[in-house]
């Protein structure tokens, strides 16, 4: 069974369409990119899918191991196994890394009928993960994104996609504000949750992150839907040429 | 359906349900008739079998308060209270006054149990844990009168007298007539004034020279009684070098009509004491029409006499259909030090104005206040604050934080502060800010895993922070939960 299936979605914000019959089915275990230019819609379906509740649905199904994603709570699209990594991560003040990282863990076990983690446990958790994301004991102590430079707040979130363990990851816009040792150290982190069970769906507009995380399949994505489909020699063929081609499409 | 729509539904689903405290105990009562006069004011000092100058002092302030009306200057609408359609004195029928604890009724001690106050002293000791965590002495007081004092023995051997202000009266008359009615003056307001005359009981603490206070000490109120006003008095005084850690709690059943709460506190702190009194204030907020709950009108305030005292409150408020409360500090003596922080909330109909004043008079004082007041439903939330530094208050200075949290948008939050600086040497800051829980936050906490109402406990506890840290360690915790509670609803 694919892990994520999305058919002819529509969706629509603000009275404007934007999503205009999208399709898209990733298994388990394949890393898919979707590249596109600005506007074409690409952050909106990370969105829909994760359930951000100004994007109002007009049509299509998008189900996770064969379950309606859409009728789900945001929290509860997170407790089936879906994790959204923010292009711009949310600064929430007061609330220390730590704390936050684990209310989310044991907010997740606990709706996916696990125990929730003893604090030492947590603890060997997070300092193992933290320390393959080059991430100091000392960022976690801040509040969560509070001051953050550009690659800690992406660090950041995929330290939490590691933690959470999902088995469908959307990142969106990760390269976004990140230099080229930034970017090593996120894609590293990204290439070491591979897994066969796992699915990944990278949004990016350029082909550069895509050169550390190497796709299986490229989608190219305009007004709204999936104009063409290839393998990672896509992505490069658009670095080239840019998405002019594209902008009349579909 | 825009979240913010949602916000709005579930903030209007709000029931009393969620009031948790809201039982009621069966329990006789012995009243005093309906209505005030002279002779409410004579049958409540006599039945606490009060000398002659306690009752000269009661009639001075009825006779004053007669000729004083409500103020009317808080941002809050207040239906008209009919005085004369209140109780003014309200006892459990077989609780005479304090006593032991195996005399206590077990109606009442399952009252409070339900509450989560262990008054049976095995069960305090029972809960502390042997890293040392600090016992708590508790006085309860039901509706007017006090009824059971813990810990009182070994209180007793360190020198700290803590019991029932009617006791007090009459086993300490030297120590009452010095302090009481010295920092809230029986003419001081309406509700102040009102309180001298008929207050009923409250707690009474003296920490003698020197002396630390060996556990934290606590006094737990409930109002059961229908259309009973609760006039507690509660009077601290710590004594040259003394310190003492005070927290009070307060419940009430749910009811339709609105009880009237009218408490008096004064704090005294003699050169080098100091005082930290903690209030976690949970009374009945009234139903999803606004009807009911406790007209909560407070008279709060504290005595730097001393040269190097310091008066510290922190306050969570969750409950009250209306808070009207200024928990303030003079600072009187050289070198003083007041503090107020202080958590609001606010949510269905509620309306909360609140805050503090800060009275420099002393030279080198300082004062700082933190504030965060949170609006959620259509309630209104309003921080009204006085700092002042008179002319011989060299030096004085204080630091003034006041943030304000917005859920949900038919809630309003008002920021009103007063800074009178007489001596040029005064430096005072203002801060204040006003920010919304942003959907964009709840939405990242929401995809994170955490329910709506997590994400909103999540996002406002980490704004009430700075304020949480100051309560004594064993209270954060409650004070943790309560502030979720109270918001539970305010979010779709």
């Amino acid at each position: 069974m694919a892990l994520l299936e999305v058919k002819n979605l529509q969706a629509r914000v603000e009275e404007k369409d934007i999503l205009r019959g999208l399709n898209l089915t990733v298994n388990p275990g394949e890393v898919h990119a979707i590249m596109g230019p600005n506007g074409s819609g690409k952050s909106t379906l990370s969105y829909v899918l994760a359930g951000k509740s100004d994007y109002e649905v007009t049509g299509g199904s998008a189900t996770l191991e064969g379950e309606d994603l859409l009728e789900l709570e945001p929290d509860e699209r997170a407790a089936r196994g879906l994790f959204l990594a923010f292009q711009y991560p949310i600064e929430i003040p007061g609330v220390a890394s730590m704390t936050f990282l684990r209310t989310a863990v044991n907010a997740v076990r606990k709706k996916r009928g696990d125990e929730e983690l003893s604090t030492p446990d947590f603890l060997r958790l997070v300092r193992e993960k933290a320390k393959e994301l080059n991430i100091d004991q000392n960022m976690l102590k801040r509040p969560v994104n509070v001051g953050f430079s550009g690659g800690e707040k992406k660090r950041n979130e995929i330290l939490q996609m590691a933690m959470l363990e999902p088995k469908m990851c959307v990142l969106d816009e990760t390269d976004s504000g990140l230099d080229i040792d930034a970017l090593k150290i996120v894609a590293d982190g990204v290439n070491r949750l591979r897994a066969k069970n796992r699915g990944f769906l990278v949004i990016t507009h350029y082909q550069r992150l895509l050169d550390h995380i190497v796709p299986d399949v490229v989608h190219v994505m305009a007004k709204g839907k999936i104009v063409r489909t290839g393998g990672p020699e896509l992505a490069h063929e658009l670095e080239a040429k840019g998405y002019a081609a594209y902008d009349n499409a579909a | 359906m825009p979240a913010v729509q949602e916000t709005v539904d579930r903030v209007k689903s709000i029931d009393v349900d969620q009031y948790k405290y809201g039982f009621e105990t069966k329990i006789e009562s012995d009243r005093a008739p309906k209505g005030l006069d002279e002779s409410t004011v004579r049958f409540i000092s006599a039945k606490k079998g009060e000398p002659e100058w306690m009752l000269e002092w009661r009639l001075e302030a009825f006779r004053r308060w007669k000729t004083m009306s409500e103020p009317n200057w808080a941002r809050v609408k207040v239906n008209p209270i009919d005085y004369q359609d209140l109780y003014y004195y309200s006892a459990p029928k077989t609780t005479a006054g304090p006593k032991s604890l195996a005399e206590v009724d077990p109606e009442l001690l399952k009252t409070y149990a339900k509450l989560g106050i262990s008054l049976h002293e095995q069960e305090i000791l029972a809960g502390v844990d042997p890293a040392g965590r600090t016992k708590v002495a508790v006085d309860a007081v039901f509706d007017s009168v006090s009824v059971v004092t813990t810990f009182q023995e070994e209180l007793k051997k360190a020198g700290v007298i803590f019991g029932s202000i009617s006791e007090a009266i009459k086993n300490h008359p030297e120590l009452v007539k010095k302090y009481l009615g010295s920092v809230v003056p029986v003419t001081d307001n309406f509700f102040a004034t009102l309180n001298s005359a008929v207050f009923s009981d409250g707690s009474f603490v003296y920490i003698p020279k020197g002396v630390r206070c060996p556990m934290e000490l606590s006094t737990y109120f409930r109002i059961n009684e229908r259309n009973t006003g609760q006039f507690e008095r509660t009077l601290i005084i710590a004594d040259e070098g003394a310190y003492v850690s005070y927290l009070e709690g307060c419940t009430a059943p749910m009811r339709d009509e609105n009880q009237l709460h009218a408490a008096v506190v004064e704090l005294v702190a003699l050169e080098g004491a100091e005082i930290k009194y903690s209030t976690v204030q949970n009374w009945y907020p009234g139903d999803a029409q606004g009807k009911g709950g406790i007209y909560n009108f407070v008279t709060k305030r504290g005595d730097c006499r001393g040269n190097n005292s310091k008066i510290s409150w922190t306050q969570v408020e969750t409950g009250s259909a209306i808070t009207w409360k200024y928990p303030s500090c003079i600072l009187r003596g050289d070198n003083s030090q007041g503090e107020f922080y202080s958590i609001a909330i606010s949510n269905g109909h509620q309306q909360v104005d609140s805050g503090t004043k800060m009275i420099h008079l002393g030279k080198n004082t300082s004062s700082r206040i933190i504030s965060k007041g949170i609006a959620a439903g259509v309630s209104q939330n309003t921080y009204r604050g006085l700092v002042s530094a008179h002319r011989k208050a060299t030096n004085a200075r204080n630091f003034t934080n006041c943030d304000s949290l917005l859920i949900g948008d038919k809630c309003g939050a008002h920021t009103t502060p007063y800074i009178e600086a007489k001596n040029s040497s005064a430096v005072f800051e203002h801060e204040a800010t006003t920010s919304k829980i942003s959907e964009d936050m709840l939405f990242y906490c929401r995809s994170r895993g955490l329910s709506g109402e997590e994400a909103v406990a999540l996002v406002v506890n980490g704004f009430v922070k700075d304020v949480l840290q100051h309560l004594p360690m064993e209270f954060a915790v409650e004070a943790q939960k309560l502030i979720a509670i109270s918001l539970e609803g305010s979010v779709g």
